[in-house]
């Protein structure tokens, strides 16, 4: 799958963070979608299922592992990056066990992000086409 | 940082020890000590003391009266030889008086008859005499020149002529040798009235008292009631001498005393006085030598007394001294538990400041991570900017600043997770299975085989569930990112007797690269790393804190190109430690 061809929605609270980091996506050729709490990422979910969702999990509102609880029981096939600033790998684990597809603490590698988006959008791509031939 | 930590509490572990000994005070126990001892002498010795006493006590009288009881007995008999003796000589000389006539007794050659026979039946007997009523002495045999002599002035002569009968003390008399007089008056049918007398050598009373068989130290002796001696005695005066100590009150009981005697000796003196004459007979015996038997066993006893107070002293200070070590132990092992929980409690704060700070921290860190890279990002794209070489070197430089504070705040994060155990039980089989579910997704992915072989028979176990989550998915974390795509991971838990009682042991095996012998040996040193921004930021520096911190035990073998396998020991209930 090209790149430019990726659903990617970026959810964290830090605006100068996560627009920069949207601004680097692209300068890769990935469009991100931003917001900046729970409440507009289910939003923004309900509007366009993305594929990856990277989701901060200590946010103002609703607090990513709630969204993460939401969005896996509303639209499963949605990837989930966690990142966390606080470093606790609890919450890593606690989002895992909830369905994240892995999570990342901050600050961030780019290239690692942009390896663990590939890793869930294939895994997603294996997990449909595995379910397809299942039905 | 953690020894900036330590620093900062200013109590480094390595002091605790010393700071245990300063606060448990040797004096305390130097006192303690002294108090038991004495408490367990006064118990045991006290009785024992007693015993001893009374025991002694009783012995002493018991062989005191094994000692007084034959010397009463031998004065006894031996009185009773006297008694008999002189009964005999005085009914002999009663007899004669009575059976022959005055005439008869008054002619020389029958008084002689008679003499020689009487010698012949008795010893002792000196002479023979038959006195008128007038004190005459009208007939006499016997080695002297008596007759004629008349004796009508002398006390026993008027003794005998008021009682009948009359036994003389010792005296010297005419014949200036010591004798005893036995004088008898008898009275005839026409009323005439004459006294036979006989002398009798006081020899035969050296002779009963030589039959007692005394110890060259004792002596035996025959005193009469004014205190003058009837016999010799070896310490108390010749015969007709002053006793040398008072006559002891009268009884006619053989009876046993103990004294002083002149000689400075402590005595036991048995007597009797005679019923029927003015005679005591006495004994002495020095205690010393009849108590000799008696000084050994006291030697004895004192040598049994002395040793069982030494073995006492001796069990008694050994057992406190180990009781005191016990105690020693026990409350130095407290006062560590105790200043250790003070420690951990100092640390968790400290940990929990670390985790605020660093997640502080994070975010900015983030942003200026993020805008470094955007600004990198542009300037590589951006061809004919004038410095652009110069400008790239600065945020090289940003960056890897940033990268050294994450470094640094991962680390503080790392150090607070450890500080926060919380303790459940909990089923480590199924906590391993949920571990690695985690990683089912990038397994399936890269086609890696992840096998489980859980025991299940495997003891529930005390421990901290989610820092051995931690510490398990960086274990799977390792072995994902060591094997190749396709290769497989195994996991086996199952109980096994660890060095503390019951334990559950993890074996994490693949067969990814493995590790050279240099890697091995930095493998849990704190920061080593062969993959770098890459995992959960988990070392296997802080795995190894966390396992030692939950009491348990890691190791891991592997070999370069075969594989790995790490080792987790985890002790069924909780044991904390100082990781």
């Amino acid at each position: 799958m090209n790149a430019k061809d990726w659903k990617i929605l970026l959810v964290d609270d830090e605006h100068e963070f996560i627009t920069t980091l949207a601004e680097r996506l692209e300068l890769r050729g990935i469009n991100a979608r931003v917001v900046f709490d729970g409440e507009s990422a289910l939003e923004a979910v309900a509007a366009e299922e993305p594929q990856v969702m990277v989701l901060d999990v200590l946010m103002p509102g609703i607090k990513g592992l709630e969204v993460l609880e939401r969005i896996k029981r509303t639209n499963p096939n949605v990837q989930v990056l966690l990142l966390t600033g606080h470093g606790s790998t609890r919450d890593g684990i606690e989002g895992m066990r909830l369905g994240a597809f892995d999570y990342m603490m901050k600050p961030l590698n780019i290239d690692t992000l942009i390896e663990k988006m590939e890793s869930a959008i294939d895994y997603a791509a294996k997990a449909a086409r595995s379910a397809a031939a299942g039905a | 940082m953690f020894d900036k930590l330590s620093s900062m509490l200013g109590h480094p572990l390595s002091e605790l020890a010393g700071d245990v000994d300063a606060a448990v005070s040797p004096e305390r126990y130097t006192t303690l000590r002294r108090k038991i001892i004495a408490l367990m002498l006064a118990a045991s010795l006290i009785p024992l003391s007693v015993m001893a006493v009374l025991n002694y006590v009783e012995h002493q009288n018991a062989m005191a009266r094994e000692i007084q009881n034959p010397l009463r007995v031998l004065v006894n008999k031996t009185k009773n030889s006297f008694e008999l003796f002189l009964a005999e000589r005085s009914s002999t000389v009663s007899l004669i008086a009575s059976a022959y006539t005055y005439g008869e007794l008054a002619d020389e050659r029958k008084l002689a008859r008679i003499f020689t026979v009487m010698k012949k039946e008795f010893e002792g007997f000196v002479d023979l005499g038959l006195i008128d009523e007038h004190g005459n002495q009208v007939n006499y045999v016997g080695p002297y020149e008596l007759k004629g002599k008349n004796y009508a002035e002398q006390r026993w002569f008027q003794e005998v002529r008021v009682k009948g009968k009359y036994v003389s003390d010792v005296f010297l008399g005419f014949r200036k040798f010591p004798h005893v007089i036995i004088a008898v008056q008898h009275m005839a049918e026409d009323g005439r009235t004459w006294i036979l007398r006989a002398t009798l050598d006081t020899r035969q009373f050296e002779r009963i008292i030589a039959s007692m068989s005394l110890e060259p130290d004792a002596d035996a002796f025959l005193v009469n009631t004014e205190g003058l001696m009837q016999t010799d005695s070896n310490y108390y005066g010749k015969v007709l001498e002053k006793l040398a100590f008072p006559m002891p009150p009268q009884t006619y009981e053989p009876t046993v005393l103990t004294m002083i005697d002149p000689l400075g000796r402590e005595v036991y003196m048995a007597y009797a006085y005679f019923p029927e004459a003015d005679f005591a007979l006495v004994a002495v015996k020095p205690r010393s030598s009849a108590l000799k038997t008696w000084y050994t066993v006291r030697g004895d006893l004192l040598f049994i007394f002395m040793a069982g107070v030494a073995a006492v002293l001796f069990a008694a200070m050994r057992v406190t001294d180990a009781l005191i070590r016990r105690m020693k132990e026990a409350e130095e092992r407290r006062e560590l538990a105790l200043r250790e929980v003070e420690h951990s409690q100092k640390l968790s704060s400290i940990g929990r400041l670390a985790a605020g700070v660093a997640h502080e921290v994070n975010n900015p860190l983030a942003i200026i991570n993020e805008k470094a890279g955007l600004m990198k990002d542009i300037l590589s794209m951006q061809d004919d900017f004038p410095v652009k070489a110069k400008f790239l070197a600065q945020v090289e430089s940003v960056l890897r600043a940033v990268e050294r504070c994450r470094g640094i705040t991962h680390r503080m994060l790392g150090f607070a997770r450890r500080m926060d155990v919380s303790i459940e039980e909990l089923d480590l089989g199924e906590l391993i299975s949920e571990t690695a579910s985690f990683l089912a997704n990038e397994a399936l992915h890269r086609k890696v085989e992840v096998s489980l072989d859980i025991d299940p028979h495997l003891p529930r176990i005390q421990s901290d569930r989610s820092q051995l989550q931690q510490v398990f998915l960086n274990l799977f974390n390792n072995a994902l990112a060591a094997v190749a795509d396709g290769g497989r991971i195994s996991a086996a838990v199952r109980p096994v007797a660890g060095s503390g009682g019951e334990a559950v042991e993890v074996r994490v095996e693949d067969n990814g690269c493995g590790m050279s012998e240099e890697t091995l040996t930095h493998i849990f040193e704190p920061f080593f790393t062969t993959k770098k921004g890459q995992g959960t930021g988990l070392g296997l520096s802080i795995t190894y804190g966390i396992v030692k911190r939950l009491g348990g035990e890691i190791a891991v073998e592997s070999k370069l190109g075969v594989g790995t396998t790490l080792t987790i020991t985890l002790p069924k209930g909780h044991r904390e430690a100082m990781a």
